[in-house]
This record gives C-alpha cells, structure tokens and sequence, in this order.
C-alpha cells in the first residue's frame, strides 16, 4: 500500500531516515530548552492569538526537531531533484539551468489596447504572454449581449470572433513566443479561435506553444465561471485534451488551478487536495476514454496561489510534487517520469492584497514570489499593488515584474535547488500537507467522486467555512493585516491614478461585432453551427475540428455557446451559504 | 439599542449581479449579518438588477447589499438605484461593495448608493451600518 507511511508515528526512528539517533547530551540539552521555554510569556501585542496556528490553521510547535521527521524516509519521501517523489523538484539542477518564467497575465479593453501592451512587455523582458479575458467572453457572451452590459473589456480583452483573435496577436511571432489563456467555460472555442489565427498566418497547429487553464471543475467549485452542466463540459475537456494530444505537441492541454479555490477563501491544504482531486478526475476521464495515461499526462499542469503565509506555501508546493508522482504512479499506473512530475505555475495572492497603504502590497508580493521560487515554481506571475482597486496600471506592472527580476538575479535563492529541504520544520509541514490531502481526498471518494462532491456543495461548503472563520480572525485581531486592523494610517490620500477603462469599449466592441455578422458570409457560418451542433449530440465525434471551423467561418463566441447549449443546456448553482 | 419583542429581525438581500462569479465578500457579508441576527436572504449569482430589486420587494426587505467585483459597478449599481425607483421602493437601504475605486464609490453615492465597502473594510462596521441604517428605516423620525 502506497500511503501506509502516511499514518506513521512521529516516534519511528528509520536508519534510513532524517531524523538521527539522539545522543543522551542531545536529549539533555532538549530538557533544558523545554524547561526555558515553559517559561515563556505569550506576547500581547495584536495577532499574538494566532503565533501557534498557520494561517490556515494548522497548529504549530515553537520549534522542530529531529523527531519531528523520524519517519520520513530519505530515498522515499525525500530522494533528489529530478527524481521520484520529486519532494525536491522535478530538474536535477533546479533554476541553476533555467530560471522561472516570469508571465505576467495582461488582457483589458479591446483586442488592440491589450496588443500594445503585450508589445511592451515582450519588449521588457517578459517570456511568454498570458491573456486575461474580459467576462463576457469567459462566460460565452458576445458584447452586444444584454446580459454583457457594464462588463466588456473590464476585466481581460473581449474577444467575440477570430477577427478580435488575429488583431490580438497583431505583430507577435505566435510559433516563437508561448501563450497562456486563463478561460475555462469556452475554452475549447478560445483554443479553436487561437489555432484558426495562427494557421491564417502559415503557422502550424503543431508548432504552436503554450497552456490553456480549461479547468471546468473548479469553476463549479469556486471561481463561478461555468457554461454547461458539469458531465458534458467533462466530455468537452476529453476531446481538447485528446486533439491537442494528436495534433499540438507543444501545448499543455490543461492548468488544473488551485488559484480560485484559494481566492475564494480555501485554506492552503483545501486548495491542495481540491486541485489535485481536479487532476485526477481529469485523467480518469480521458483513461475512461480510452486514452493511454502516458500519452497524455505528460502534459497535464497546475496552477498554484502562493499566499502570505511563507513556510506552509513552501510545504504546499512541495506535498503537491510528491502527492502527484505518489498517485500516478501507483493508482494510475504511469510509466513515463514525465507523467509523475507535477508542473505548476504560481500566482502571489490577489486575496491577501489591501486596498489601504497599497504600496505595502509590492512586499508582500515579494514575499509570496520567493515562497513560490523556493517551492521551484515554473513559472510565476507577481500581482501589481493597485489590483485590489482597478486592473493595474502600466507602472504597477512594470514593479511587478522588476520584483521578479530581483529574486532571480539578485537574491541569490535560485543557487542551490530546494534550499529548504530537511528544515524539520519545512519538512514536518509537508507532511502535515499530505496528509490533510488524503483525508480530504477519502471525503471525495465518500461522495462518490469529484463531480458528485460538487453537485453536494461539500466543496463549496468547506470553503465558505474557512473563508468566514479566516475573515473572523481578522476581526477579532487575531491575525494583523497591516494598515487594515493594525498600523493603520487615518486620512489616507486616495489612490486616483487607476486604469480606466471607457464604456467607449463596449460601445466599440459592440458595434463591432454587428458590423461582423452582417459582413461574413452567413450561410457558411449556419453550416458551420448546424455540425458543431451535431457533434455535440455525438460523443463518438470530437468537437475541436468543428469548432474550428465555426471559427475560420467567423461565426461569434455566443453563437458557438448558443449551439453548444441548445444540445448541453446551462449550469445552475444551488447557493451554498 | 432599542429592541422590541414583537418586531421580527431586520432583513437583508445580499446579491451577485451581472456575470461576476466573486462571491467569497458576498458570502461573508451575509453569514456576518446573520450571526448579528438578521434574516439574510443570498441571491446566488447572476442576478439582473430588476430581479434583484424585485427579491427584496417580494420579501419586504429592510436593504439590499450588492457585491461586484468585476469592473462593472458603474453599470449595474445605477442600475439597481433606477430599479428602486422604478418599482417604488426608493426607502429601501442600498449598499454595495468590491473593488471599487474611490472616485467611483463617490459617484455612486452622488446618485443615491448608501455606502460602499471596499476590501478590507471590518466586518463589524458593515454590521453597524446596516443595524443603524435598516433600523432608521424601520423607525422613520416623527415628523416635525
């Protein structure tokens, strides 16, 4: 049985493990530190209630010690970077041979306004570019919808049409740079809308490079931005990740995301286990589907919050590495190390961000980037200062990535690979993550599985609980958040200088788009519509080719949705409290 | 604070309009007003202005309490404020809140938004808020 050490004592002593034999002057000197530290006072000051706890709750010693990792095998729970159970990291030599990526996600107003920006952080040093879509879009409406109103280009970019794709990547080499886009619901038509672009330019689908999130699972259980009912969007997913397994070797089919759980108030053990049990009922799926699990796991990939409380993320990130290689090698029976190597990308935490003193956000973005770098993210985007307010300005970006630049190339932590590694406390706490996973993970399978563990609310529910008691903390002054319970600065100046964006935009936009439908040739697009309908009445028949076609025709995003929902129809949540 | 044994409990809508799927602020707001001992009644997501307007007529609530944190409370907050005046409701308490900006918040009180909470707002002064501003509604001052 793979998780017998799980259930292990602090107390077993292994020859082969990290904690060493005490010696009787080690075990003397412990008494002695015991009876010091009983001695003790508790401090008084604010958030003194919250020393011994994390910030999710998990209960803390003053100090960790050899017995604290007593079971933890060296070769099992350890090993070395590159190697399984990758606790250490998945490359051999870690940052030494290449650094993160550093993708700072972008996409506001129109399609030419979140191009030019994209010019400029390319020309700025930025890697890889990420797309932020604007509501409407994520939630398949075009913008002259009426349910689109107050909302297009304020979020991300509003992309209703492969017109609005091609004048996005407008003078970017799309089969050189890699292209990250955060949608889910509709993301098998972003994807669709992407390929359709690049093709126009003579680039081939398969030299295209980059990740699409089309992580349904979490939408229902936190981030809300669902279309269809959970089981046809599974089978959605199957079909993108099996397309893109045949015919786009370079793109990484999905970004399984613990990002929104977290956002929405999970603690950093929820976030784990609820992403990861996303993970696997994907891989079921497509196993279900007759996909073999080494054809496609490999390039499976998550998305991390790297949230304010250092040590626990760093743990976090680290159970995650050893939990994955643990299941898919054992339960799902992988054989390449490709598929057991998880890969993520982080993101600092939007949530622990502050409207007031917002200047004091860059720290602690700072902070939250070096948790994800010593966790050996691989890729990472820092939040801007001003995002609690308004999407970010040019300046407030250009901070964010510097701050990246600083931790890679000044701070000297990417020089020795899991630089934490065997700190008992580091290690104490990644166990502690792992196990709290597999509990969680037992809960699921009691429900029957991830998707009738959502149609329970289970998920929802635990993360409104740690959410109100996390929020109940800060009133009580348990926990300090700078300048908002403690250090606070009365007559603030308020900060003016945001990003605005014009109802110009959905004006434009939705002119626009009309303008399209008069123009295209509207019998192709019908044709096109009436297969895309078919195929989705035919699970044997993948939906990718049809859907681009429908995007070569320029039929919309909401006609495309439209067609889909009239054979899927539409999610509805029952609200959990 | 005055209390009386036959009134029943101020009540409260807290709603989710447009597309925004943010709904971790809404939730909180409406489980903190419920431990203060108010009848809260949660939308849910998604909800159009006239809808949610008509929710609290329906349930002849003391406020409303929006939440959007998508950009768009230039839109959906006037919105709302028409709505309350549409359907002769203008006494009932609106306020909102998310990640609005302070220029913006000003506006939306010039036309008629009791307050607007932003992130990081205690939870005790939206408890406040409502009590003493639902409670006025409640008790409307004698006439001169």
């Amino acid at each position: 049985m793979p998780f017998d050490k799980l259930r292990m004592t602090t107390t077993v002593d292994r020859p082969s493990g990290l904690g060493a034999q005490p010696t009787p002057a080690f075990e003397e000197q412990r008494r002695r530190w015991e009876a010091a530290s009983a001695k003790g006072r508790s401090r008084k000051d604010p958030g003194s209630g919250a020393v011994d706890r994390t910030i999710s709750d998990v209960p803390l010693k003053v100090i960790y010690a050899p017995q604290d990792v007593a079971g933890l095998d060296l070769a099992e729970d350890l090993a070395w970077p590159g190697e399984f159970p990758y606790t250490r990291g998945i490359h051999p030599n870690g940052y030494r041979d290449r650094l993160w990526t550093m993708r700072q996600f972008a996409g506001f107003g129109t399609a030419a306004q979140t191009n030019e920006r994209y010019h400029f952080l390319l020309e700025h040093g930025q890697h890889g570019l990420s797309v932020a879509f604007d509501m409407p879009t994520l939630m398949g409406y075009d913008s002259d919808a009426p349910q689109s109103r107050g909302e297009v280009g304020k979020c991300g970019v509003a992309i209703d049409s492969l017109a609005d794709m091609e004048v996005l990547f407008d003078g970017i080499d799309m089969g050189d740079i890699t292209t990250s886009m955060t949608i889910n619901g509709p993301a098998c038509i972003a994807l669709a809308q992407y390929i359709a672009a690049a093709e126009k330019k003579g680039i081939p689908r398969a030299k295209l490079g980059g990740t699409l999130q089309a992580d349904i699972l979490k939408e229902y259980i936190a981030q809300k931005e669902w279309i269809f009912p959970p089981r046809p969007h599974m089978r959605i997913i199957v079909d993108m990740i099996e397309f893109c397994t045949r015919e786009m070797p370079k793109w990484n089919t999905i970004s399984i995301s613990g990002y929104h759980i977290r956002e929405a108030g999970s603690t950093a053990a929820q976030e784990l286990a609820f992403t990861l049990a996303d993970g696997f009922a994907y891989v079921e799926a497509c196993v279900a589907a007759g996909m073999d699990v080494d054809s496609f796991a490999g390039r499976l990939s998550f998305f991390f919050n790297s949230h304010i409380d250092f040590f626990e993320e760093i743990a976090k990130f680290r159970a995650a590495r050893r939990i994955y290689a643990r299941h898919m090698r054992e339960k799902y029976g992988a054989k390449d190390p490709r598929s057991w190597q998880l890969r993520f990308h982080t993101q600092t935490a939007g949530c622990s961000a502050t409207a007031q003193q917002p200047e004091n956000n860059i720290v602690r973005v700072a902070f939250e980037a070096m948790a994800a770098v010593l966790g050996g993210t691989q890729s990472l985007h820092t939040n801007s200062m001003d995002e609690v307010m308004a999407l970010p300005t040019e300046k407030s970006v250009e901070i964010a990535l510097r701050t990246q630049q600083v931790l890679a190339y000044e701070t000297n932590v990417t020089n020795v690979v899991d630089p934490l590694g065997g700190s008992y406390y580091v290690e104490a706490l990644t166990e502690e993550m792992e196990l709290q996973a597999e509990s969680y993970f037992a809960q699921i399978a009691e429900y029957g599985g991830v998707i009738e563990a959502i149609e329970a609310g289970f998920f929802q529910r635990e993360i409104a609980e740690a959410s109100y008691r996390y929020q109940r903390s800060i009133e009580t002054r348990d926990r300090v958040i700078v300048g908002v319970n403690a250090f606070v600065k009365e007559d603030e100046a308020a900060n003016t200088d945001l990003l605005k964006i014009t109802e110009e935009t959905e004006r434009g936009q939705a002119v626009s788009v009309r303008d399209l439908r008069s123009k295209r040739d509207g019998a192709a697009v019908q044709r096109s519509l009436e297969r895309l309908q078919a195929a989705c009445r035919d699970p044997k028949d993948n939906l990718m080719p049809h859907l681009i076609d429908c995007a070569n025709a320029y039929a919309t995003e909401g006609e495309m949705v439209e067609a889909m929902a009239s054979v899927y129809g539409r999610y509805t949540e029952r609200a959990v409290l | 604070m005055r209390c009386e044994m036959n009134e029943r409990p101020l009540r409260v809508v807290i709603a989710k309009a447009g597309l925004d799927g943010h709904d971790r602020g809404a939730k909180v707001i409406a489980r903190a007003l419920r431990d203060a001992g108010m009848e809260v009644i949660y939308t849910g997501l998604f909800q159009a202005p006239e809808q949610i307007v008509q929710t609290a007529v329906q349930e002849d609530a003391d406020g409303i309490g929006l939440s959007i944190l998508s950009g768009a409370h230039m839109t959906l907050f006037p919105l709302v404020v028409e709505q309350l005046r549409a359907q002769e409701a203008g006494d009932i308490v609106f306020f909102g809140g998310g990640t609005i900006p302070p220029e913006d918040a000003k506006r939306l009180k010039d036309l008629g938004v009791r307050e607007i909470f932003t992130p990081g707002a205690p939870l005790q002064t939206i408890v406040d808020f409502v009590r003493r501003e639902c409670g006025k509604r409640r008790t409307p001052e004698p006439a001169a």
